[in-house]
């Protein structure tokens, strides 16, 4: 039986009177790097802030190895929270500091280790992504791509067991966005992490992926290995991979 | 008439999810107080943006509240026929009692308050705060309590450089463009003088500087969209400050000041 890591039950969630979740089930194994898809305004980048409580549902629980986050205190909600690494749509990084404060800024407000120690991780979590040399660089002076991996330095930072990434690769050239591709696929191969990837970039989503899973209307449409997704007779699913204009999604 | 009811119910149903969003806010806050030997570096920090960065403007605006202060008394006195002697100590009253807390704190919210409603709500839309809690970092602490207690001790710390620039320019105007002696100006102040005063001033101000950090962090930790979310949220939060001060001096006014 799979190791059941995540699980979102019966989601609700509504954003005055538009419903964006609507009892929507998902649940996510140890090791699993799902990618979640759909057309903008499903509410994919809310269903990835369910997961650690950034955005509290209206209705239903948010478990983690059984235990439902929704009903911890801050304190046991910041200790699952380290558990998770999270790459944002924008990188959100900190524009008043320095890429490599960044990146170890997690690790100082944790109390750990030494400083020492921090400017050793942050610089290998840096030339992990390519930006040693960026380290005293401020987010301002990035390029959108350097942004990202800059990003990502600081999510892994931790050395997390669950990576959620929200649009890795969106407002990227290709050739980036493929560079982003590969480093997440490196990452959660070398970290052995599960990943949670929301994206509306099907040539991302193949690359990462090893299990889609579709939002249409609030609720999981389709749920499948890339195989299975590339193989698929379900109507919604092709119109949106082969992303024509004409079709059960947007009739 | 029922858009009217709507609108008149829909704004007192904001007014009271604000006022109950900055009681929660200052109950987080308070609670974030045992934290505050892990976020002492960042205090000095704000202490030093929001407060010594701020003495330039205060003295600016001091000097000329203390001017324009000597010149109106002045003005009065020679209306009612008081004589000029007095003009001293009716300034000294008026700018450590009301001026120099009143006016530097609207200055304040208006410099500071504003800057911080600005950053944080900047932090907001742009995910930074989602991501501080995604680290486990709790943004109370990390963001609020330093600005918060940073205006709670700069701003009295402000008023007393206001009163003492204050007077300063009353004391210039008094000599030079009413004629009397700076003698006779300063012992008109140091006959009315009671530090009592100046206590009930200050207290007054770290109450104001407390007003400004809350409403400031607050209106920018709920900023919605983009640039114009924060400029809403900024205006609000210099509106909501400079409401709030003026209300709670009326309140110190009855409790501290009794007729």
């Amino acid at each position: 039986m799979a190791d059941r890591f995540l699980e979102l039950h019966q989601i609700k969630k509504s954003f005055g009177r538009q419903t964006i979740l609507n009892n929507l089930n998902l649940t996510v194994n140890r090791g699993d790097a799902v990618v979640i898809i759909g057309k903008s305004g499903e509410g994919k980048s809310v269903l990835l802030k369910h997961l650690i409580k950034l955005i509290t549902p209206d209705e239903g629980e948010v478990r983690i190895e059984g235990e439902n986050i929704l009903q911890m205190d801050f304190n046991e909600l910041s200790i699952v929270r380290r558990r998770f690494g999270m790459l944002f749509q924008s990188a959100a990084l900190f524009d008043s500091m320095t890429v490599a404060e960044n990146v170890g800024l997690g690790l100082k407000e944790s109390r750990t280790y030494s400083k020492d120690v921090i400017d050793n991780i942050v610089m290998e979590k840096l030339s992990m992504v390519n930006l040693a040399d960026a380290a005293d660089k401020m987010p301002s002076e990035l390029s959108g791509g350097m942004r990202k991996r800059a990003g990502l330095a600081r999510a892994i930072a931790h050395s997390p067991e669950i990576m959620l990434y929200d649009e890795p690769t969106t407002g990227l050239d290709p050739i980036t966005a493929d560079m982003i591709n590969n480093l997440i696929v490196n990452l959660n191969d070398r970290l052995n992490v599960t990943s949670v990837t929301v994206t509306h970039d099907m040539k991302s989503a193949f690359k990462i992926a090893d299990r889609i899973v579709m939002l249409y209307q609030g609720k999981v449409a389709f749920d499948g290995s890339v195989e299975e997704v590339k193989n698929t007779t379900n109507a919604m699913v092709k119109q949106f991979i082969t992303g024509s204009s004409e079709g059960p999604i947007t009739e | 008439m029922n858009i009217g009811l709507e609108q008149l119910g829909r704004r007192g149903m904001m007014f009271v999810r604000k006022i109950g969003g900055l009681s929660m806010l200052s109950v987080q806050f308070v609670n974030s107080l045992k934290k505050l030997h892990r976020s002492i570096p960042l205090v000095f920090e704000q202490l030093y943006y929001l407060g010594v960065r701020s003495l330039p403007l205060i003295i600016i605006i001091s000097v000329f509240v203390g001017a324009v202060s000597a010149w109106q008394a002045a003005y009065q006195f020679k209306f009612i026929g008081a004589p000029l002697r007095l003009l001293g100590q009716a300034v000294g009253k008026a700018v450590v009692i009301e001026l120099a807390p009143v006016l530097s704190a609207i200055v304040f919210a208006g410099r500071v308050g504003a800057g911080i409603t600005a950053e944080l709500g900047t932090m907001r839309v742009t995910e930074q705060i989602d991501a501080l809690e995604s680290m486990g970092i709790s943004p109370v602490r990390y963001l609020v309590l330093p600005r918060v207690i940073a205006c709670l001790f700069m701003v009295p710390f402000l008023v007393v450089f206001a009163n003492f620039i204050a007077i300063m320019g009353a004391l210039i105007v008094a000599v030079n463009g009413v004629a009397i002696s700076s003698e006779t100006f300063l012992n008109g102040f140091k006959n009315s003088f009671e530090f009592q005063d100046l206590f009930n001033g200050l207290i007054k101000a770290s109450v104001f500087g407390y007003i400004i950090g809350i409403v400031g962090c607050y209106e920018g930790f709920n900023a919605k969209g983009g640039a114009s979310g924060v400029g809403q949220a900024t205006t609000a939060a210099v509106v909501i400050s400079s409401v709030l001060i003026l209300i709670f001096n009326f309140i110190f006014a009855v409790i501290l000041f009794r007729i």
